[in-house]
């Protein structure tokens, strides 16, 4: 099955016979490791508190194997070679996409002028921060989703679950790369607090609040891929334009897995959709859950929650930080290369919305103070693309049901919108209004539990938990039945 | 409401050039902020009470600036929200006897403080970025000398990163205790960011109070996003970085460490620092003891001090009865609100010229008392509220002159109003014209000009007035109690030049009538410069090199230019630097 994402591309498809790349690495690499000695070094030092990092926060359900892609090349045959893999022995690669010793900056001040090769002095503190906030929260997402293993709806589930941890460990293994091989000494300690943070710890939480909460349920968890990843691939989608070219090339490999994750999210709410209208069919009511489905609406309030949440990693709309990279040649927009304007910004403005005096009213700003703005609604748009496909679904069953995606004011935490309260449909509220309303917006904890009570384990290969339709298809075109996770036997 | 705002004159202007600015500023006169607060209308900050220990938190209302064009957010401050402070930091010590330690902490997630607002900052013009620092520093400077004579130890519990202004706000206090959360940071980013320095003491606590390196202290002070955790102890840039659990045990632990350390009394009444009396026209202000006339058309205002009306209070439990009345204190407070409204809204009148009025027999009597109750918790905040109080007078940048005149009280406490002058004129004799029959002018050195009321450079006003000429000071001390004419005085050296009548009203006039026509500018440099001699502390190197070459880096294109760092921070256009070092 291809999912075809509309600024990506085709999702990632199997790619045919496995390679005969040499696995005797111990880290697969395209930054030349074997003869950079001081990375070496560096590595050495990181390596075993990553794999104890590994056992102790990452996935805790005890497996002897998993059907797992790594990537041991950037080219066609090399990016997903598809064997079983024990956990603790996933080769964590360092690959940056091809150079292009051409390459020029593309916005900001600099533009026109050679991207660079090392870290100007000038931009350190800004470009070292912009890693340490990209870093922080691909391990964080291994750490919420820690426990989930104990309640996959199938083993093919529970097999995207780890290549999804596996991947964002590797996208740690990124931004330490980039943080040890051009930052120096400090580079070194801030790629040792990203193992030290850890999400939800009360005494050394991750940075930004997203990544503090707990991954409930598998159908949290598919609306974290869908959204909250989306919001990696956008973040991601702006330093590739970077300056700074080894960040630049790291976050576009990244970006070719980050689309596998958003494929897991997009399925995975598609396979929930498509289960609950079986249900809501086959029995004739919304109210399925004690036909073992989540119903529509519960469906809908995680939307809410997960997409609301989201909008906030975006940050403030308006952002002198995000001003500032953008100028300096750190970060651009979306697309960069493709937009037709000048990229540089100075003096053009654009409109904002936002509450005031309890009403919804639009703003002229500078532009240059609203990329993130600018950000989120490209977001925005690409988050619709999803929400149509699973309305696809509940129209071929011929129910009148649609998901929405709630108004960008929506419950949000961060911004313009942090002081307001604003309805899914974008109505302004009140307190009272709000506290009044919200549980039909938001999971309940009554929602929670219901969702929890669906959430048993499935281990028998080619079977599947009642509230998930299977897939169409397997991974690497093996069938649903395939035993994509392997436990240890008693007699091992 | 904005509690210190009462008019909508805006002091900091708009985008355009600083000196276009200044012009326009201040021409009608209409003060503009006041100082006047309490703890019921603070916006910024809470203060709690939980036995001997206070905890003040700043948690800023980022619509509340004291004037608009900017949000305060991520905990930034600006004058008004100092100004909460400063009222917060004077009631603990009068209303709180019974707090023995005070804990400054961040009501922000993760931030404890962003420091000074910088689009407030880049919008002002320079007159109110002085004044602000200026102010901010004293306010910090009282945080440390409540910890060194009150008995009241600061304490910071810096819960988030603290940047900038926030940081020096932890400097000032006694211990400062740094959360540990991997992300929380110490920083000084004002160098690397905005081109301008740490105004607010930073530069300086770094070295002289905490004792970091110079080459460590470089580092900091460069980079941008700070030193964060253990390093920051190693670098003895904190003196404790804790984690979230421990934290506030931490905190508590240590303020009441300090608590037990101090020697405030147990089971006294505060003094309650009840609203000021205080009457204004556009030509005065008009306090019980205190009165200033606005002299607009001469730049000059006219300042008169009243001694007290009656002897002293029989006793201690007397004092304490007076409370807010007792008049060292009503002195106090009445000068200190004067100087500060006259520094922030009267930029233009540019000499003060102090005259006292009253018996110097109650002035003494009332010293005499100071001295004799100054292990009285009360007395002693009096005692040092009247020094910080002479202490803004020495860094205030206009001209200061003292008159000494028939029926004035130039005695003790008073006496320090004509010793913290640049310049001293005594009337020699009396007006024949108006009263031949008054007592001649006389001033009197009493105990207080010995020691009660140190400079920033440590010495007294009489020391640094005799620096390094040792037997006139003994000369001076040695006629001390005694009421010093005019002639004796001026061969004292204790005023600048004693006239009779017939030629002390022009010399006057062509005296003030030149200082007016001087640089300003000039003149301000000057003054700050002859009225610091000998030695340097932590304050005279705050107020002096610190904020002098903060200035000059203020008023410099790499700052506050169109392409400077200070005013194009935010705007998310990069500072065009002229390389040349100067």
């Amino acid at each position: 099955m291809t999912t075809i994402d509309g600024r990506l591309g085709a999702a990632p498809e199997p790619t045919g016979p496995v390679s005969r790349i040499d696995y005797s690495e111990r880290i697969p690499n395209n930054v030349d490791l074997a003869g950079d000695r001081k990375l070496q070094r560096a590595l050495e030092r990181w390596q075993p508190k990553f794999i104890e990092w590994w056992k102790s926060l990452g996935p805790q359900v005890p497996t002897k194997e998993v059907y797992l892609r790594t990537a041991v090349a950037i080219d066609r045959d090399g990016w997903a070679v598809y064997d079983f893999v024990p956990m603790e022995e996933y080769r964590w690669g360092i690959f940056l996409a091809e150079t292009d010793p051409d390459r020029e900056i593309s916005f900001g001040q600099h533009k026109g002028e050679k991207a660079w090769k090392e870290v100007p002095g000038e931009y350190r503190a800004e470009l070292q921060r912009l890693i340490v906030i990209q870093g922080d929260t691909e391990p964080a997402s291994v750490e919420q989703q820690r426990q989930l293993g104990a309640t996959a709806p199938s083993l093919y589930d529970m097999r995207n679950l780890f290549q999804i941890n596996v991947e964002e460990g590797r996208h740690l293994w990124a931004m330490v790369y980039l943080l040890q091989a051009y930052f120096g000494r400090e580079g070194r300690q801030e790629a040792e607090e990203l193992l030290r943070r850890n999400s939800g710890d009360y005494d050394n939480p991750r940075i930004l609040g997203a990544f503090n909460e707990d991954t409930s349920d598998w159908l949290n968890f598919f609306m974290f891929t869908y959204f909250t990843d989306r919001d990696g691939k956008y973040q991601l989608g702006t330093l590739k334009e970077s300056g700074f070219d080894p960040l630049a090339r790291t976050c576009e490999f990244m970006l070719k897995e980050e689309a596998h994750h958003m494929f897991v999210g997009t399925t995975g709410i598609q396979r929930v959709v498509e289960r609950t209208a079986e249900l809501m069919k086959e029995h004739g009511t919304d109210d399925i859950l004690e036909h073992g489905g989540i119903p529509f609406a519960v469906i809908q309030k995680y939307l809410n929650q997960q997409f609301s949440v989201s909008m906030d990693l975006f940050g403030s709309e308006l952002s002198s930080n995000a001003a500032a990279y953008y100028t300096a040649g750190l970060k651009g927009r979306w697309q960069e290369r493709r937009r037709k304007d000048d990229h540089s910004l100075q003096d053009q403005t654009r409109e904002m919305t936002k509450v005031e005096t309890g009403q919804l009213v639009t703003e002229t700003v500078p532009l240059l103070n609203a990329l993130n703005l600018d950000l989120r609604d490209e977001y925005v748009a690409d988050c619709e693309n999803g929400v149509r496909r699973w309305n696809q679904a509940l129209e071929d069953a011929g129910l009148p049901h649609r998901l929405t995606l709630p108004h960008e004011g929506f419950n949000r935490e961060v911004g313009v919108y942090s002081d307001a309260h604003v309805s899914p449909e974008g109505e302004v509220l009140t307190q009272d209004e709000w506290d009044a309303r919200v549980h039909q917006w938001l999971p309940s904890e009554q929602d929670l539990a219901d969702v929890r009570s669906l959430m048993k384990p499935e281990y028998e290969p080619g079977r599947f938990a009642g509230w998930i339709a299977p897939p169409a298809q397997g991974v690497n075109k093996l069938g649903v039945e395939f035993d994509y996770v392997r436990f240890w036997q008693e007699d091992n | 409401m904005t509690a210190a705002v009462e008019t909508s004159t805006q002091i900091p202007g708009s985008d355009t050039g600083a000196g276009h600015l200044e012009a326009a500023e201040g021409a009608d006169g209409v003060p503009s902020v006041s100082f006047d607060t309490s703890p019921d209308r603070y916006r910024h900050w809470k203060l709690d009470v939980d036995g001997e220990v206070a905890t003040l938190t700043l948690l800023v209302d980022q619509d509340g600036g004291i004037v608009p064009g900017y949000q305060l957010k991520s905990n930034s401050y600006d004058l008004g929200v100092d100004i909460e402070l400063y009222d917060a930091v004077q009631r603990l010590r009068f209303e709180h006897p019974e707090v023995k330690s005070v804990v400054v902490t961040g009501g922000l997630e993760r931030m404890f403080c962003a420091g000074a607002n910088i689009k407030m900052l880049a919008q002002s013009t320079h007159a109110w970025k002085v004044n602000f620092c200026k102010f901010t520093n004293e306010t910090r400077n009282g945080f440390e000398d409540a910890t060194q004579h009150s008995g009241q130890t600061y304490i910071a519990a810096v819960n988030g990163t603290s940047a900038g202004g926030g940081y020096e706000l932890a400097l000032a206090c006694d211990q400062i205790v740094l959360v540990d959360d991997g992300s929380s940071a110490v920083a000084l980013p004002e160098v690397p960011l905005l081109g301008v320095l740490p105004g607010t003491g930073g530069l300086t606590r770094v070295v002289d109070k905490r004792h970091v390196r110079k080459d460590r202290a470089d580092i900091f002070a460069t980079k941008s996003e700070g030193i964060k955790g253990t390093t920051a102890v190693e670098w003895r840039l904190v003196d404790a970085a804790v984690s979230r659990g421990r934290f506030d045990a931490e905190v508590r632990t240590r303020a009441e460490e300090a608590a037990r350390r101090s020697h405030r009394p147990t089971g006294e009444q505060g003094v309650a620092l009840t609203p000021l009396n205080r009457a204004e026209t556009d030509v005065a202000i008009t306090y019980p003891h205190v009165e200033a006339q606005l002299l607009r058309d001469q730049r000059r205002v006219e300042i008169t001090v009243q001694a007290p009306a009656e002897a002293p209070p029989a006793d201690a439990a007397a004092v304490h009865e007076q409370g807010a009345r007792y008049w060292p204190l009503a002195l106090a407070r009445e000068l200190d609100d004067l100087i500060l409204r006259l520094r922030t809204n009267e930029l233009e009148l540019g000499t003060w010229v102090f005259r006292t009025k009253g018996d110097a027999g109650t002035v003494l009597a009332h010293d005499a008392q100071l001295d004799a109750l100054a292990d009285d918790w009360f007395v002693n905040e009096v005692r040092h509220y009247l020094k910080r109080t002479f202490k803004r007078l020495d860094v205030t940048s206009r001209s200061l002159v003292a008159l000494i005149e028939p029926g004035s009280c130039f005695a003790g406490t008073l006496l320090e109003l004509a010793l913290a002058g640049d310049r001293q004129y005594m009337l020699a004799g009396v007006f024949e014209d108006v009263d031949p029959e008054a007592d001649p002018a006389s001033l009197v050195i009493g105990g207080a000009n010995q020691g009660a009321y140190p400079m920033g450079n440590g010495l007294t006003r009489l020391e640094s007035r005799f620096h390094a000429a040792e037997e006139e000071l003994q000369a001076a001390l040695a006629r001390s109690g005694a009421p010093l004419e005019a002639d004796e005085a001026a061969a004292l050296g204790l005023v600048t030049m004693a006239l009779d009548d017939i030629d002390y009203e022009d010399e006057l006039r062509i005296v003030l009538e030149e200082r007016a026509s001087l640089s300003p500018d000039a003149l301000t440099g000057m003054e700050a410069n002859h009225r610091f001699v000998g030695p340097e502390s932590m304050e005279t190197k705050i107020f002096g090199r610190l904020t002098a070459w903060q200035n000059w880096i203020f008023n410099r294109p790499n700052a506050s230019g169109p392409e400077g760092a200070l005013r194009r921070y935010g705007t998310g256009k990069r500072a065009d630097f002229d390389v040349k070092r100067v």
